[in-house]
């Protein structure tokens, strides 16, 4: 008897996925770190906090219900495993942990639907007190019904931060300014969106509207952010087209788009390739999801970022890949409309890249710190990269200790790539990318090992 | 990068044993290239355990190894940074009375050797070391011996042999090399081509190819020691720890990370590269938690591992090549030769200064591994050395 398959998320690119499987008479197992489904996106509150899903996912929230309720109905023909982390993979054996104790289990088939996590880059004041990732600042919304601040400050570039400032305007915080790194000329590119995903676009454009309307400072090419406090935040400055400027607030929340958590798929072998869209490398994958490793798939944001609808789509046709690929009867009229909805939306995708570019020439400070973890500071990198001439990533890891720490360079390693192509003058896909290891995450020394089997 | 260069020595290889070669060679005035197929100190030279080490060490090793011990301190002079080498001391611990015994034997047997062993007892270890899980019946202890940071040692080698005049070429992999009118013609991947009177071979795991190309061939093996790192903790770990017998090894280092090897790893797709299996690192991880438990609850962040290069009785091959002359082997440390690298470079700028070396290395030499019908004809064929190092299952510490 074979195996069953194992997915690794159970966002809309995994629950979609078990859906496909499940249809298609299999079992699959579903891991997932989070207490509940739903994903990044539609993440469920740790406690119920009175609010309805309208409430809580505001526009999306009918899709919400909807694969939360899906989910939910798949229970008896799945095995589900809410709160598990997967911490390793090795050829056809995953290893979980869940309250300090490790599992392993065998499977044949294997859809990785990790998701994605914010990308920053430093400015100076980014480690105080009261900053936080735009992510962090919704999830903080979402599962904890809490703001991050009173008179909050949204900065940065990408679609989620014309979200977050709306959906924490909506929930009664004072949205103080939302502050776009990218020229207001870039917004101009949004023009050729909306063929390709008109309702995505219009509500993006509905949340700046609704945002101005409520007398909220919306500032573009905003360059030199600094954020100030003792001890905790209290204000910001930066400039803009020669100008400087000043706010106070109590909270920021800031972030330059996502990037995908691939680390998964770097233990389980797969063939990386550089993306010039998402500035990092992404797994190698077909048109379906499949990766270089045969019996691995890839999909949704983890695997490249295009947001949750394409999530979605991709996880069932990873699935339909997967249940092909084991010979069984797929539908191969889905799998191509499938194919050709991720192509429109992955045009989308290029639209926004466009309008919410990443600031390419952002220069980190001498002071300010770089990796947070191990406290090295952008000055310390260049002097390492100088003293020992460095061209590569893992050489200035050695070297610096940049990415060493507690998080494994998953917060540090974008900014650190973009400061070594800049002092080196290459691109930053020869800077190359750092290594991958288990742990995904810390585990205790104390983990206990058993092991069990998992089969169809 | 292509063209024709000309130097004295050429250096195939940029770990710790080709770049503490290049930097002594250079400086007493020779002109060096040194060639990497990746990044000087990106193998086992740079992502080794760092143990600093001679207690352990089989007796024919010991001279070369007090040769690289009287360098340690002086790195600061030497590369321009200390590699955050600590006098720490080297802890190696009995988990049984036969144990206990075998550390006594090796004392005895290296007692000539100037290691100062001190045995220490069941209640001696409370006392000192009460850190230490009450289950371990006692040890022995090297207090000359230490540990440090193999990332910045290796880079610091590399920078310190570039500045003092070593043309370093990084992803540069040699293809070939052949003898030519008194010297050799080395050929790289990327079209240079290196004219040398003298090539050392210190290409680590990989270096069993370019002795098969002087026709000596060796039976070089890959072994992949495992490694996990804590986060950063609290000062606990004074010394460095080994066990006899084998098991794990621990340091703690100066930023607070505690690193514990142990097991062995399996090689990737790319054979260059490697990764510890879950059960060999839980393995580590729970008996790390065992004898030290006060880091039962602390959190392991990474675990790694390296590429090295084993000989069958756990020597390295160390000296001229049998065939060619002006060719100088140096490889196969089997998982102890971060400790010998900065002694080994020495050894290897006098071979090509002058063809010889006070340090004794007879035991390592290549011919040890030539057919016998060769061996006959060679007056020193007698000189393989079965180890007598008594860590029996190999791992590096
Ligand atoms: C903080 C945050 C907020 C976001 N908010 C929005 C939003 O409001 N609107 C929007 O359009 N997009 C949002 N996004 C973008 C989001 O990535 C996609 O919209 C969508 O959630 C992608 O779906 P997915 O299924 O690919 O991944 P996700 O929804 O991210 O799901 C991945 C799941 O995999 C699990 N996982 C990952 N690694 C492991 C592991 N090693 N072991 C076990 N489980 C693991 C995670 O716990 C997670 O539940 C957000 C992204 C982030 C990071
Ligand atoms: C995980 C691990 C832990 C260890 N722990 C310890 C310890 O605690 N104490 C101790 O004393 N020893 C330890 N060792 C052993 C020690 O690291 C090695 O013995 C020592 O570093 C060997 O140095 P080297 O220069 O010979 O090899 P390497 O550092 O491997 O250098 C060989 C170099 O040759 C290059 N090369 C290969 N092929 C070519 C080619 N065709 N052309 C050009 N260049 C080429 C490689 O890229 C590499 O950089 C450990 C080893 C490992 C892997």
């Amino acid at each position: 008897m074979r195996a069953a398959p194992l997915i690794v998320g159970a966002g809309p690119a995994g629950i979609r996925a078990a859906m496909t499987l499940v249809a298609a008479g299999l079992r699959p197992v579903v891991v997932d770190e989070a207490p509940a489904c739903g994903g990044q996106i539609y993440r469920q509150p740790l406690i119920p906090d009175g609010r309805t899903p309208a409430g809580r996912y505001g526009s999306e929230a009918a899709k919400a219900m909807r694969l939360h309720t899906e989910f939910a109905e798949l229970r008896d023909r799945i095995d589900y495993r809410p709160g598990t982390l997967v911490w390793n993979l090795a050829l056809g054996v995953a290893h979980l942990t869940r309250d300090g104790k490790s599992d392993s289990i065998a499977h044949d088939g294997l859809i990785l639907a990790t998701g994605a996590m914010d990308r920053v880059l430093p400015v100076p004041g980014w480690t105080l007190p009261g900053v936080f990732s735009l992510g962090g600042a919704q999830i903080a919304l979402k599962a904890q019904g809490a703001a991050i601040g009173r008179r909050v400050v949204f900065l940065g570039s990408g679609p989620l931060l014309y979200l977050v400032a709306w959906q924490y305007l909506k929930a009664g915080v004072n949205v103080v300014a939302v502050l776009d790194t990218a020229p207001f000329t870039a917004k101009l590119r949004l023009a050729a969106g909306l063929l390709l995903d008109p309702r995505t676009l219009l509500l993006g454009l509905r949340y700046a509207a609704e945002l101005r309307l409520a007398g909220v400072p919306i500032r573009f090419g905003v360059e030199k952010p600094e954020i100030n406090g003792d001890g905790r935040v209290d204000s910001i400055g930066w400039a803009e087209a020669g100008r400087v400027g000043h706010l106070a607030c109590d909270a920021v929340a800031f972030g330059l788009g996502l990037k995908p958590e691939a680390q998964l798929a770097e233990l389980a072998g797969c063939a990386f390739v550089f993306s010039e869209r998402d500035r990092v490398y992404v797994p190698l994958r077909d048109r379906a999801g499949r990766s270089s490793v045969s019996g691995v798939y890839v999909a949704g944001d983890g695997a490249g970022i295009m947001g949750a609808d394409a999530a979605e789509a991709a996880g069932e046709r990873a699935a339909l890949a997967l249940i092909e690929d084991r010979g069984l009867a797929f539908d191969a009229g889905r799998a191509r409309q499938l194919e050709s909805a991720l192509k429109r939306l992955s045009r989308f995708r290029d639209v926004m890249a466009a309008a919410f570019p990443f600031p390419h020439d952002w220069r980190i400070a001498d002071d300010t710190t770089l990796c947070r973890c191990e406290e090295i500071t952008a000055g310390e990198a260049r002097a390492a990269i100088a003293q020992f001439g460095i061209r590569e990533i893992n050489r200035l890891k050695a070297v610096s200790r940049i990415g060493m720490g507690r998080c494994q360079g998953r917060l540090c390693s974008g900014a650190a790539a973009e400061l070594l192509a800049q002092e080196t003058g290459q691109g930053i896909d020869a800077a190359g990318r750092l290594r991958g290891q288990a742990p995904v995450k810390p585990v205790p020394l104390s983990l206990m090992d058993r092991i069990s089997e998992v089969a169809e | 990068m292509t063209g024709m260069l000309r130097v004295d020595v050429a250096i195939i290889g940029g770990g710790l044993v080709g770049t503490s070669a290049a930097l002594s060679l250079a400086t007493s005035g020779l002109s060096v290239a040194l060639l990497d197929k990746g990044f000087c100190g990106a193998q086992a030279s740079g992502v080794n355990y760092g143990g600093v080490r001679r207690q352990g060490r089989p007796p024919e090793q010991l001279p070369l190894s007090q040769r690289a011990h009287a360098i340690w301190p002086e790195l600061a002079k030497k590369i321009g940074i200390d590699g955050e080498f600590s006098r720490s001391g080297h802890l190696k611990l009995a988990q049984s009375e036969a144990d206990m015994a075998a550390l006594e034997a090796y004392a005895k047997a290296v007692a000539g050797h100037g290691l100062s062993l001190e045995l220490i007892g069941h209640n001696g270890l409370r006392e000192r070391f009460g850190w230490i899980s009450g289950s371990i019946v006692g040890a022995s202890f090297c207090s000359g011996d230490g540990h440090a940071n193999p990332r910045l040692v290796s880079a610091g080698f590399a920078t310190a042999a570039r500045r003092a005049g070593v043309q370093v070429f990084e992803q540069m992999p040699v293809e070939n090399f052949t003898a030519i009118g008194g010297g050799f013609a080395l050929e790289t991947a990327t079209g240079l081509s290196v004219r040398a009177s003298q090539v050392v071979n210190c290409a680590g795991a990989w270096a069993d190819r370019f002795a098969a190309l002087a026709g000596e061939p060796v039976p070089l093996s890959r072994i992949y020691p495992s490694m996990i790192v804590t986060e950063p903790l609290e000062p606990l770990l004074t010394v460095n720890i080994g066990m006899e017998g084998g098991g794990i090894y621990a340091r703690q280092v100066e930023r607070g990370n505690c690193i514990v090897g142990g097991e062995r790893g399996v090689a990737l797709d790319d054979p260059d590269f490697s990764r510890p299996t879950a059960e060999g690192a839980t393995s580590i991880m729970n008996r790390t938690a065992a004898y030290f438990p006060a880091l039962a609850h602390a959190q392991a962040i990474r675990f790694w591992s390296g590429t090295e290069a084993a000989m069958p009785d756990r020597n390295p091959v160390l000296g001229l090549s049998a065939t060619t002359p002006g060719l100088i082997h140096a490889f196969g440390f089997t998982g102890a030769g971060f400790q010998l690298a900065p002694g080994v470079g020495e050894v290897i700028a006098d071979l090509v200064r002058s063809g010889d070396t006070e340090t004794p290395i007879d035991a390592f030499s290549i011919r040890r591994f030539l057919p016998v019908a060769n061996k006959a004809r060679t007056e020193q064929g007698s000189s393989a050395v079965p180890s007598t190092e008594p860590q029996k299952t190999g791992v590096p510490s």
